[in-house]
């Protein structure tokens, strides 16, 4: 830990929360109220995990206080309670190692390598890192990076090349729209006649088809891929006449996002069909220092609300205090008695 | 029974599960399941949102058609077919009293 330039580079707290839904932004809070620092890491570019990026829009019925409230308006109303205490994010990256280092503390490491080191760490990770939904063709594993791309990182790679995506949705509608001028050939593949996004994407890809820019090919999936070292052809499985070929040099699946536990899995944690099992009295993982709460844990009596993530979040950061401030007195206070007192900004500390 | 019905839930080893299912609880089909402990996820808790109840109606009952949110995840579920359907959006009622279900292959 010498090198100046790589102190520099690592972002500290007293509390490294991995996700930014309802559960690791209410933790901030009552982090907050016993004077801990928090820093958020989220692999979605926005905070809020799925009550932003799934279900926005809808209401939830059942937060203590809130008749009805929209998904989006909640995680709208929680950054607002912490923004006293000024947590840092790191948004759009993974959390991918831990390591204990000589301090106790620990380090963990992005993605896209943004160091974070802090004496406790709360697992809020929900139903886990949003991934993109694999279609479930033989071999297809083979193939990826190799003419199987779930994601479009750089446009430029399918110029002049025979493109194939599959998928009814926003995303399939809109690489086909962007991508239909500079590449050889593009077929969209549909299980369905209708596309479910929005009117004008469908509209101008319907225009495409009939211009003859684009093929589309609906009542139909992809069902294998052919090639040795790359991609060169799919098997397509039409709905009502069997089976045909197609030539292609890239698949772009986009079937959407779907949560998996991810590296953490990877951590040494106790992990029961998926979720961290936790000890209910704090909500401790078996490694002292690292808690889960929200949707990831499990316990026996466990119910995946938001609103039990709240009260798991409270307990955890009590223990959290005592754990990373042994020798420091802990009293509880009640906000309505000593209201709510902020904290600098992390620019301002020095 | 009074307010019970029964349903079959072929598993994905083809072994049938007949249930007792209550049909004045609110329930859908995928929560059925999980009271079973049937290996049904449920990931997003029956929002239409995951796809991880997906089943094969395979008797013929007069269920309502699939709303659009039901559609488009099943655009994203893989191994769909016609009979497709998400559990989740199968509530329970007297009228389905013997209906059949194969759970459909997990996929990620």
């Amino acid at each position: 830990m010498g090198d100046l330039n790589m102190q520099t580079n690592t972002i500290e707290t007293d509390i490294l929360i991995i996700g930014a839904g309802p559960v690791g932004l209410f933790a901030v809070f009552e982090a907050g109220l016993l004077k801990m620092r928090c820093h958020l890491i989220d692999v979605l570019p926005q905070v809020g995990g799925q009550l932003t990026e799934i279900y926005p829009k809808k209401p939830i019925y059942d937060i203590p206080g809130y008749p009805s409230v929209m998904a989006g308006e909640l995680v709208d109303n929680l950054m607002k309670q912490i923004q006293p205490f000024q947590p840092g994010f790191t948004l759009g990256d993974r959390a991918e190692t831990v390591e204990k280092q000589a301090d106790g503390r620990w380090l963990v490491v992005t993605q896209r390598g943004v160091r974070h080191l802090a004496p406790v760490i709360f697992i809020a990770g929900g139903l886990g890192s949003f991934e993109p939904r694999k279609p479930p063709i033989p071999n297809i594993e083979n193939l990826e990076d190799n003419g199987v791309d779930y994601f479009v990182r750089n446009p430029e790679l399918y110029r002049g090349k025979n493109i194939v995506i599959a998928g009814g949705g926003d995303s399939a509608l809109d690489w086909t729209i962007f991508l239909a001028d500079s590449v050889k050939s593009l077929t969209l593949v549909h299980r369905r006649t209708e596309f479910r996004g929005a009117p004008d994407s469908v509209e101008k890809v319907m225009e495409l088809a009939h211009m003859g820019k684009i093929k589309l090919v609906t009542n139909a999936q992809v069902t294998a891929v052919h090639g040795e070292k790359h991609l060169e052809a799919l098997t397509v499985q039409h709905d009502t006449e069997g089976e045909s070929m197609l030539q292609a040099d890239h698949f772009i699946p986009l079937f959407g996002l779907t949560p998996k536990l991810g590296p953490i899995g990877e951590w040494g944690l106790a992990v029961d069909k998926g979720a961290i099992t936790v000890d209910t009295l704090d909500y401790s993982t078996n490694v002292p220092g690292i808690y889960a709460i929200g949707d990831i844990n499990t316990y026996p009596g466990k119910l995946k609300l938001i609103l039990c993530g709240f009260h798991e979040a409270t307990l955890a950061c009590q223990s959290a205090f005592k754990f990373a401030f042994p020798d420091k007195k802990l009293s509880f206070k009640y906000t309505t008695v000593t209201g709510i007192e902020g904290m600098p900004s992390t620019a301002e500390k020095v | 029974m009074e307010n019970t019905i029964q349903i079959t839930v072929i598993d994905r080893e083809n072994v049938e599960h007949v249930l007792d299912a209550p049909t004045d609880m609110g329930l859908n089909l995928m929560e059925l399941c999980k009271s079973y402990e049937l290996p049904v996820k449920g990931t997003c808790g029956g929002m239409a949102l995951c796809a991880s109840c997906h089943v094969y109606v395979l008797t013929d009952q007069d269920l309502p058609e699939p709303s659009e949110d039901e559609h488009n995840m099943l655009d994203s579920a893989f191994f769909v077919q016609a009979n497709s359907r998400l559990g989740c959006q199968i509530k329970l009622h007297q009228e389905l009293d013997g209906m059949v279900v194969k759970l459909a292959e997990e996929s990620e």
